[in-house]
């Protein structure tokens, strides 16, 4: 039996089964298994009681099919709102500011050569070698009251403002400006790539032409290069935002303690209160309330999608 | 769009060439020793340009010739290292490229994808000292004149590639620039619609009387499109002319080998009387007559170039001074005409084309493969060149 004969049968074999089915499959079983799975368990503990057993939580007793306790909790404490307040402002505040200078940043990269651009992307990504938990406390100690960062911005602080109102430190620890300045750090990579990557495909004639037509380079910015990178800022904010919001790490470590977090509330709850049903109350009030706008977003971008293309037809 | 052939000769006729109107202008635009370079490499070298109002210019070369850099100093987009660029009087070199009286047409066509053709055209008006209704009327006038006025509201993914290329040609026109510039105008476009969007493009270019400047390394459409045009090599301009000066009176192998295609001798001056020189053509193994150039002398050597469709093909041997005997060695029929190429006793091959001006079979034609013919030109068509 020939070589090219062979192969045709095993492709043939291949169709089939149904292997390429399986193939797109995969990240929808992926999805299902690591996501959608876990979910429904979260979501099925939050509507459990607590109880002082291993695990510490159970169906039935006073509520035999659901206990909606934990979400009446979520909006009687106000620790909870407020919780979620701060943490969607950090967030927000965070996805501005990473915004505000990932953009510049973006941009530069697609004008410059393609020699420097390698090295400058590989500049963007490197951080990313080294733990992310190493490079928190990196910044704790740069912004703990004895360092030279600390001193060198004290310093130009005192020269600027008159002599009565010198400190001796910038208190920056435990404050919501650390949280912020530590997520914006921390997040910038994944507001710069995406943006690069959208930024990266748009045809500079575009520019040419906006330029040609009488538009200085400022209006040919405004006209052509931000509407055209609109999906890029969306695809950078929500991979900023989404997981800012949730953050653990950061405002644990140079957050204040008198200003909760959602992540450390979740964390909170769940380890330290050992109470699984509040905790998983916690989680899926935040997973609803990061979705759902995007959802409705989503939704009606593709209705104008659609319609722009019925008209066309 | 697409019209039937028989109009386009009918429509040629109809606009008068500007050149020939223009000539006694001051010229429109000059472009006085301008050379671009970038790093080592000189992308323009020297150039000379002077063009009237009115024209349609062609800029003629292939790639890498430096045709679309001198376009695009021309828009402003690239500084001259060197030279001055003048439109209609004005020096322009130092301006930016939104401050020149002149438009773009890209050969992306560029046009903004975010926004409808009625936008895209819109875009640079506001730009313009004009009312809201003013503007609306110049882009109904302006899509009216693509024939687009029923996609005002489409988005330029939504529109064919032909219907795009008039987008960005009225989009282009809507300020009413002094100068246009048209990048590869037709490249992307299949040849059937590029043969009708010529002729749309020269009538476009009649009514509005706007100055083109197009850029292009397709030939025949240089040929057909300009009043005159400009064959460039290297970042130099080799000649500049109309179509026919440019292909009946080359002056260099360069531009007779780069317009149409053309059969090159090796060959030695004999003598030369009036207008006509004998010629010793090795390679033919003939001694020939040419029409003469300035500044022969016998035993110069010399390039005798002869175009395929200027040689007659026979059985017998013909009257007249310059009669070459050959082989058929291959022959392609085209329908309307026949690619001869014969072989020479001298072992080179030579490319004739024969018109087939009467309707013959199989069996019939004036020569088949391994046939003995004879070949002949007039003096008149045989080009001499220097170099």
């Amino acid at each position: 039996m020939s070589l090219s004969s062979r192969s045709a049968r095993l492709r043939k074999w291949f169709n089939r089964r149904g292997w390429i089915k399986i193939t797109i499959a995969t990240p929808y079983i992926w999805l299902a298994l690591f996501f959608l799975l876990p979910f429904i368990i979260v979501m099925a503990m939050s509507f459990a009681t607590r109880t002082p057993t291993a695990p510490p939580f159970s169906f039935g007793g006073d509520h035999p099919v659901m206990n909606t306790d934990h979400y009446a909790r979520l909006f009687s404490d106000d620790l909870y709102i407020r919780a979620y307040l701060n943490s969607i402002g950090n967030a927000t505040l965070a996805t501005l500011m990473c915004l505000m200078i990932g953009y510049p940043m973006a941009l530069g990269l697609t004008r410059v050569s393609r020699s420097w651009r390698n090295v400058l992307l590989m500049l963007v990504i490197l951080p990313f070698w080294t733990s992310f938990l190493l490079r928190v406390y990196a910044w704790m100690g740069l912004m703990g009251t004895n360092s030279w960062f600390n001193k060198l911005l004290t310093g130009a602080y005192n020269w600027i403002v008159p002599s009565d109102m010198a400190l001796r430190y910038i208190p920056m620890m435990n404050t919501g400006f650390a949280v912020v300045l530590v997520t914006v750090y921390s997040y910038l990579p994944f507001m710069i790539l995406p943006l690069y990557a959208n930024l990266e495909k748009l045809d500079i004639s575009l520019n040419e032409a906006a330029m040609d037509l009488g538009s200085k380079p400022f209006q040919v910015f405004r006209d052509v290069t931000l509407p055209l990178s609109v999906p890029g800022i969306i695809a950078g904010s929500l991979l900023v935002f989404i997981p800012a919001s949730g953050e653990l790490i950061i405002p644990s470590l140079v957050g204040s303690s008198s200003r909760p977090m959602i992540g450390r509330v979740i964390s909170d709850e769940f380890a330290s209160a050992r109470d699984w049903p509040m905790a998983s109350a916690v989680a899926v009030a935040l997973l609803l309330l990061l979705v759902v706008p995007l959802m409705i977003y989503t939704y009606y971008d593709g209705k104008a999608h659609e319609k722009a293309q019925k008209e066309a037809t | 769009m697409s019209e039937p052939a028989t109009n386009i000769g009918a429509k040629v006729a109809q606009f008068p060439r500007a050149a020939a109107l223009a000539e006694k202008e001051p010229p429109f635009i000059r472009v006085e020793g301008v050379t671009k370079r970038f790093g080592s490499f000189t992308a323009v070298s020297s150039v000379n340009l002077e063009i009237r109002k009115g024209e349609i210019f062609s800029l003629l070369g292939g790639s890498g010739c430096g045709k679309t850099t001198l376009l695009r100093m021309l828009a402003g987009f690239e500084d001259p290292t060197e030279g001055r660029i003048f439109i209609d009087g004005q020096d322009m070199t130092d301006l930016p490229p939104y401050e020149r009286p002149v438009n773009m047409m890209f050969q992306s066509y560029a046009l903004f994808p975010h926004m409808t053709v009625e936008k895209n055209v819109a875009y640079g008006l506001k730009h313009m000292d004009m009312t809201a209704s003013q503007r609306a009327d110049r882009v109904r006038e302006m899509l009216a004149l693509v024939q687009l006025s029923d996609f005002s509201h489409r988005k330029p993914h939504q529109i064919s590639g032909g219907q795009r290329q008039r987008v960005a040609l009225a989009r282009a026109l809507a300020k009413q620039p002094k100068l246009l510039l048209l990048d590869e105008p037709l490249a992307a476009l299949d040849k059937k619609l590029r043969e009708a969007t010529q002729f749309e493009l020269m009538d476009i270019q009649d009514k509005t009387g706007t100055t083109f400047i197009v850029v292009t390394h397709d030939q025949e459409e240089a040929m057909t499109l300009s009043s005159r045009l400009a064959v460039m090599d290297k970042g130099r301009i080799m000649q500049t002319g109309t179509a026919t000066e440019v292909y009946e009176y080359p002056n260099s192998k360069l531009v007779a080998g780069f317009i149409g295609s053309i059969n090159f001798f090796e060959a030695t001056i004999r003598d030369v009387r009036d207008d006509v020189a004998t010629v010793d053509a090795p390679e033919l193994g003939a001694t020939v007559e040419a029409r003469a150039i300035p500044g022969l002398s016998p035993g110069q050597p010399i390039t005798l170039a002869i175009r395929p469709e200027k040689l007659t093909i026979s059985r017998s041997k013909p009257e007249g001074p310059n009669a070459i005997s050959g082989k058929v060695r291959d022959l392609a029929y085209f329908g309307k005409d026949s690619l001869y190429r014969i072989e020479l006793p001298s072992g080179r091959v030579l490319s004739i084309n024969s018109v087939n001006s009467r309707r013959v079979g199989e069996n019939e034609r004036v020569a088949d493969w391994e046939d003995a013919v004879w070949l002949s030109f007039d003096p008149s068509s045989a080009i001499l060149l220097k170099d």
